[in-house]
């Protein structure tokens, strides 16, 4: 620890911080533009300068290291007197365009002004005016606002690992710009307007919609894929505006993909906002009434056997809990939350987590991934894996895939092989990336959907396993091997034990017709046209996608940001999202749907708040009262030794040994995934922009 | 004044042969290994002692500099990097040592690299220095050649390998840390300090930064003594240093003079005296354009060195005066160092990105008179406003001849605006649109 | 209006030619190989002259930077960034001749404005990045050259010709529409830098070191 004085008040911060963060930790607040905790410094800005005693100069605090003994005054003539200078520098050439502006109000020049601005200008030369550049369909960039901070610079070349963003030519020439023009290919550009200090970098897709002061936030966690990214749902006027991230350093920084932050507008579109039952083989508008008793009537006298329940990637914990024990109480072991038929390893918790926790990235050494492309399925999570790639230092960080990447996996990865097949060089250490995660001492080993979903999975995830145990992945104080989920309520759901139950069917024979009636919540992943003709559907979600069209009953339900839920990310981490809106309609939060059709069937479920319905989830599985937390394996809490699902599951049948086939990728449009954001028109933007990645052919 | 036995520059003007033969016959590449031999801190001792001034501007002491560098190696390399980005207008010195002498250059960089532990040197030349560049390459290659470099470079047993690197028309990568990061292929942008380059310079290695000629002017200092260096010029100004005359004399030239001699016999000898004779003269810019301005009062009596010039508000700089005779327009002398200093400011950070613009249009106004007299304090405090708060010095660069135009010219300036305002009967605040065309503003 | 724009007119591909690849290999040999992006400038360089063979213009097309990119192993942007940061890199084409004409403070002295004015008579071109009307002259204002004791300078590709007036500028013009190439230099009494008529220093032809001990 280094003892600086800020403003005369000693503080014992790490060597290596810098003055920034020295006055940071003395509760002094310094104006910045250009430094971001999360980005490189550049100090370009030069808004952050202090006064450091026996310094000639201002220094400019950020990219200054802290020294013993070092006297930093924050608060003098010569450091108002230098902001004040920088900040006019940096207004000279600014338009005077706030009132329209879409950082108005969360703008951080705007801010600054108020505290080193002046009310009159002194410049009475023309003003700098840089043309627009086109950045896709997400980004609206208005370049005269830009005051070349080279944040966006910065964060495309160090955090998203797309180097297209730059600053060309020079002096007052220089400009921020693709240079050839190009939609930028990150799957995290959205947070280029989060870092953009001024209105130079704003949403294109919300742009003029609302003021920033106007929303009413709530706090909420993303769906669009299995991380559990901490969100801020912005809404106005009981309508979803914006999706922003919330800090949380564990699971996603500050950072939000752009599926999250973009698919707003598709919670808008293609709602089911009514009940409607199919009479005569057309579906007809129903009252909630009409629809739960002829429902009931269908199910009245069918045995548990015949009924089945397959959910879907989007759900919240606690709807998947009550629709497990509707399906409990009509005596139906049907139930499964695997639409992709993926197979996991359920004699253990750990078998389906990512046990390393996202955290562990930063602590892992060596990574092999197989049969996951995470630049596509978390983006987030992929720009952890490139953050340790880059602190570690050349080469000091190998990785390894199995199975092509659809794209540039944003950090050098060898390509090891196509198929599982490459897994047995590794075993038997034939080959040499072997070595490396032998000598590797927190070695990763990411396994995708694209291993999990095929017929071998259970050979591929054996293998892999092995390989964990062999090279000390799988060590004391060390769990490197890790599932990467893509639906955000898969983990949740095998928490809950939604799984067939003894002698109960799992999603292909439900969908082969194993059962009379089918029970969809918000499933939709799967050919709709898989589901025998007979089979009578009830669907439960909130848009009309292919499952709702196919439906005979459609339960209209809430979506993500309609209904306070629980979600279990892919690392095991148990989170709350609270309700932003209500949900459009005649539409219901899902769980209280469940409730009220069990109350019609005479079956009614014993609980009628959504506390004792969580007290329920917790008596499932006592995770669920680890709220935030990674949550520990059972074992540790109540002295339970059960871990896994308390049902014997029932998968996907699965072949012996590793087939020869290659890989295929979990998703060929990173951009529509899931009926919210196939009923966003700007999701459809980006996937005409940048195409529906095809497959490389394997051979 | 420096007698022609006292000279190192021998062959400053080409009058003879440039090349390895020629060199060998002027005493280059004599014996290296002898010098080698006598140790590291023996030849850092030496240049400490010889008192030798960085010649790029900055006036830093070259051995101390040296004896930066980490005495041994932790597994990095280090390295010697030679700046040969001339840029500063009226500078034009290094160039003469590029392609008349580079023999001196290249057997001094193998020296200087052996006394700070660097097996490879590169020398960064301006881009504009084409030919220059192809002389300096020649050399090389009949250094090789002739085992004066490479491997066990003049049977020192020291290897040394000397790399040339051209620039491609930035003045910032005269900036040291600029120069480092475009020699690693980016854009030249300095660096923010600390670290310092003999910690973490190119490639993130110990570096060290040195002119053309502070270089240069090791191989001789070493064979002659530090005693016989530190006998030239005075005190604290030791040595002899090339400069060079440019503007309104007789006679523009580069030549190699004693620190320490009064400028006005520099410009009469050297330059032939001003044009129309000393009584015309107006002013004058003694190093190259970021010292201020010297006017003709300053001019009769001062030294060409760095404490007597720094004692009259301006510097020595680089040694390259400018002169200017009185049928200069000081203004519009000034503002032309504006615009360069505009264009070529690198645009990385605020003030001087924004305020060499700011400063450029201003001065453009006041050359033309199309100005209110208080736009002169307006102006000079933009200057205050951008001096030291850069990254880099360019700032302060920027700044400094404009201030020193408004400290001695300042009533040049009122009197324009108003013959403007006489001439065109502007009152009020004149705004400028794109086109040029001045509209009176509400 | 302040925009980089890329001219519209570029080439679908570059690939460097023999000659090129000759001067590549001695490139790359001086900077350590993980450090290869030092090799930018020089590659663009070499790209440059390439099309200035090629096509006579020497220029960098975007085909270029991205080759240079693939070979150095940086991204585009970077190199796009450094051949718009360096004046020397042209990222649109230019005439056959390059005039360059210094108008800093110390050529302006010693009568920029004429050679200035001369080029601008000889050639027809009207303003400064213009290219004439023939192709064959592209006229640019440049800062310092950093020969300012034998102002004005005029460089015409990569030569220095020194102690310009307007008159010898229109000479030299018209030498070289003819297609000859004039020698370097001072155009005036003088030997380099040495002031004009003879030198006043160094009188004796060689001063060796040794002699003087």
């Amino acid at each position: 620890m280094v003892r600086v004085i800020v403003d005369g008040t000693p503080v014992d911060v790490p060597a290596g911080f810098s003055a920034l963060q020295a006055c940071e930790a003395a509760g002094k607040e310094i104006p910045r533009f250009c430094y971001h905790e999360r980005l490189s410094v550049a100090g370009n800005c030069r808004m952050c300068l202090v006064q450091v005693v026996r310094a000639p100069k201002p220094v400019a605090s950020c990219g200054f290291p802290v020294s013993e003994g070092m006297e930093i005054l924050t608060d003098t003539e010569m450091v108002r007197r230098a902001r004040r200078a920088v900040m006019e520098f940096l207004l000279i050439n600014h338009p005077l365009d706030c009132p329209i502006c879409d950082q108005g109000g969360e703008c951080d020049l705007q801010d600054q002004a108020y505290g080193y601005g002046t009310g009159v200008s002194r410049y009475h030369e023309p003003k700098r005016a840089v043309t627009d550049k086109d950045l896709g369909p997400l980004v609206k960039t208005v370049m005269t606002r830009c005051i070349q901070c080279t944040r966006c610079v910065r964060f495309t070349t160090e955090v998203a690992g797309t180097p297209e963003l730059g600053m060309v030519s020079r002096g007052e020439n220089a400009e921020i710009t693709t240079y050839v023009e190009k939609a930028l290919t990150s799957e995290l550009s959205g947070n280029l307007i989060d870092i953009c200090p001024v209105g130079a970098l704003t949403a294109k897709p919300s742009a003029f919609h609302a003021r920033s002061w106007e929303y009413k936030k709530t706090d909420s966690i993303d769906v669009m894929d299995a991380v559990g990214t901490n969100i801020q749902i912005q809404a106005r006027g009981g309508e979803v505006m914006r999706i922003v991230p919330r800090v949380n350093d564990e699971v996603n920084e500050e950072w939000l993909s752009d599926k999250g932050r973009f698919s707003v507008d598709g919670l808008k579109r293609r709602r089911l906002d009514r009940p409607w039952v199919r009479v005569h083989g057309k579906l007809m508008q129903a009252s909630w009434q009409e629809a739960f008793v002829s429902l009931a009537r269908r199910l009245d006298g069918v045995s548990g056997y015949q009924i089945g329940a397959i959910a879907g990637d989007l759900c919240d914990a606690e709807s998947l809990c009550a629709l497990k024990d509707l399906m409990t109480s009509l005596g139906s072991p049907n139930l499964d939350c695997r639409q992709d038929n993926a197979w996991y390893d359920l004699s253990a918790r750990e078998g389906y987590l990512f046990n390393s926790g996202i955290l562990g990235i930063e602590e892992a050494d060596a990574l092999l991934l197989v049969g996951t492309h995470p630049r596509h399925e978390a983006p987030v999570l992929n720009a952890r894996i490139r953050k340790r790639f880059l602190d570690s230092g050349r080469g000091r960080f190998p990785i390894a895939m199995i199975g092509h990447p659809l794209t540039d996996p944003t950090y050098p990865a060898e390509l090891l092989g196509d198929g599982p097949e490459v897994l047995e060089k590794l075993l038997d250490g034939s080959h040499p990336f072997a070595e490396t995660l032998q000598t590797a001492k927190r070695p990763m080993i990411i396994i995708g959907h694209g291993a999990l979903t095929r017929p071998d999975a259970s050979a591929i995830y054996d293998a892999c396993k092995k390989l964990a145990i062999q090279t000390g992945a799988i060590a004391e104080g060390w769990n490197g091997l890790n599932v990467l989920h893509t639906a955000a309520s898969r983990v949740g759901a095998l928490d809950l034990g939604f799984l067939p139950g003894t002698r109960g069917r799992n999603a292909s024979g439900m969908l082969r017709g194993d059962v009379d009636v089918l029970w969809l919540l918000g499933a939709d992943e799967f050919p709709v046209d898989k589901i025998e003709a007979d089979t009578f559907v009830v669907y439960q979600g909130h848009h009309g996608d292919a499952a709702a069209a196919r439906a005979d009953i459609i339960l209209p339900g809430a979506a993500y940001t309609e209904k306070p839920g629980t979600y279990v990310n892919t690392e095991g981490r148990v989170q709350r999202s609270f309700r932003a809106v209500f949900p459009p309609g005649e539409a219901r939060e899902d769980w209280r749907i469940l409730r009220a059709f069990s109350e019609v069937i005479g079956k009614t479920l014993p609980y009628d708040t959504l506390d004792a319905l969580r007290d329920r989830m917790a008596e499932v599985n006592p995770i669920f009262r680890q709220i935030g937390a990674v949550a520990q394996p059972i074992t540790q809490i109540e002295g339970q030794g059960v871990s896994a699902p308390s049902v014997p599951a029932v998968s996907a049948a699965q072949e012996e040994g590793l087939a020869a086939s290659a890989f295929r990728p979990v998703m060929q449009d990173y951009y529509q995934t899931n009926p919210i954001s196939r009923a966003s028109p700007t999701m459809a933007d980006c996937s005409r922009v940048y195409g529906p990645v095809r497959a490389v052919a394997a051979e | 004044m420096l007698q022609d036995k006292d000279r190192i520059f021998t062959n400053l003007y080409g009058q003879d042969d440039w090349r390895l033969e020629g060199a060998r016959k002027r005493g280059d590449w004599q014996n290296t290994a002898e010098i080698l031999a006598k140790g590291r801190d023996a030849i850092v001792a030496e240049m400490k002692a010889s008192g030798l001034r960085g010649r790029g501007g900055a006036g830093f002491p070259t051995g101390l500099k040296w004896s930066f560098m980490p005495k041994k190696s932790d597994g990095r390399p280090h390295y010697l990097v030679i700046n040969g980005d001339e840029s500063e207008p009226g500078t034009c010195k290094d160039r003469e040592v590029l392609r008349h002498e580079p023999h001196k250059l290249i057997e001094s960089a193998l020296i200087a690299s052996f006394a700070m532990g660097a097996h490879a040197a590169y020398i960064y030349v301006r881009g504009e220095f084409f030919n220059e560049a192809v002389h300096l390459q020649t050399a090389v290659d009949e250094a090789y050649a002739a085992g004066l470099i490479g491997k066990n470079a003049s049977g020192s047993g020291w290897d040394f390998d000397f790399f040339i690197h051209r620039g491609a028309g930035a003045y910032i990568c005269g900036e040291e840390t600029a120069l480092l990061e475009s020699l690693e292929g980016k854009k030249g942008q300095p660096r923010m300090k600390p670290p310092f380059p003999a910690g973490a310079g190119l490639y993130g290695c110990p570096t060290t930064v040195n002119n053309v000629e502070s270089i240069a002017v090791t191989s001789t200092i070493l064979r002659r003594g530090a005693a016989w260096f530190v006998g030239l010029g005075r005190p604290n100004n030791a040595g002899s240093k090339l400069m060079a005359i440019s503007g309104h004399v007789n006679t523009p030239c580069v030549f190699e003079e004693e620190l320490g001699v009064p400028l006005k016999e520099i410009i009469e000898k050297h330059g032939g005296g001003v044009r129309g004779g000393w009584d015309n003269l107006l002013a004058v810019i003694p190093g190259g354009c970021s010292v201020p301005v010297l006017p003709k009062s300053v001019c009769e009596t001062v030294l060409m060195d760095y404490d007597s010039l720094r004692a009259e508000r301006s510097g020595l700089g680089t040694g390259c005066m400018i002169v200017m005779d009185k049928s200069t327009d000081i203004i519009e002398a000034i503002a032309r160092f504006s615009r360069f200093f505009k264009h070529e400011s690198c645009g990385q950070c605020t003030p001087c990105r924004e305020g060499t613009g700011w400063m450029m249009r201003m001065m453009d106004r006041m050359v033309q008179g199309r100005a209110e007299l208080d736009e002169i304090d307006l102006l000079e405090q933009v200057t205050r406003q951008v001096e030291g708060h850069t990254i880099c010095a360019l700032g302060d660069a920027a700044a400094w001849p404009i201030q020193g135009l408004i400290r001695h010219f300042r009533p040049e300036m009122e009197e324009r605006i108003r013959q403007y305002k006489a001439a065109h009967g502007g009152t009020g605040l004149v705004q400028v649109p794109a086109s040029g065309v001045p509209v009176a503003a509400e | 209006m302040n925009t980089h724009r890329t001219p519209q007119e570029q080439p679908d591909s570059f690939a460097f030619d023999s000659a090129s690849e000759a001067e590549i290999v001695t490139v790359l040999a001086k900077y350590p190989e993980e450090r290869k992006a030092s090799a930018v400038m020089p590659l663009l360089y070499i790209a440059q002259r390439q099309m200035g063979r090629e096509t006579g213009s020497a220029w960098v097309p975007v085909a270029a930077m991205d080759e240079i990119a693939r070979r150095l192993e940086m991204a585009a942007i970077r190199v796009y960034e450094v051949a718009s940061f360096y004046t020397m890199f042209n990222t649109k084409p230019v005439g056959r001749y390059h005039l360059q004409v210094c108008t800093t403070t110390p050529c302006w002295l010693r009568g920029s404005d004429d050679v200035v004015a001369a080029c601008k008579r000889a050639t027809g071109i009207a303003g400064f990045g213009e290219t004439s009307a023939d192709g064959q002259f592209t006229l640019t204002q440049v800062e310092c050259l950093g020969a300012c004791s034998n102002a004005p300078i005029l460089q015409v590709d990569d030569d220095f010709y020194e102690d310009m007036d307007g008159p010898r500028t229109v000479a030299l013009i018209d030498a070289l529409r003819k297609g000859e190439r004039p020698p370097a230099g001072p155009t005036i009494n003088r030997c380099g830098s040495a002031p004009e008529g003879g030198r006043k220093t160094l009188m004796d032809s060689v001063h060796s070191i040794s002699e003087n001990k």
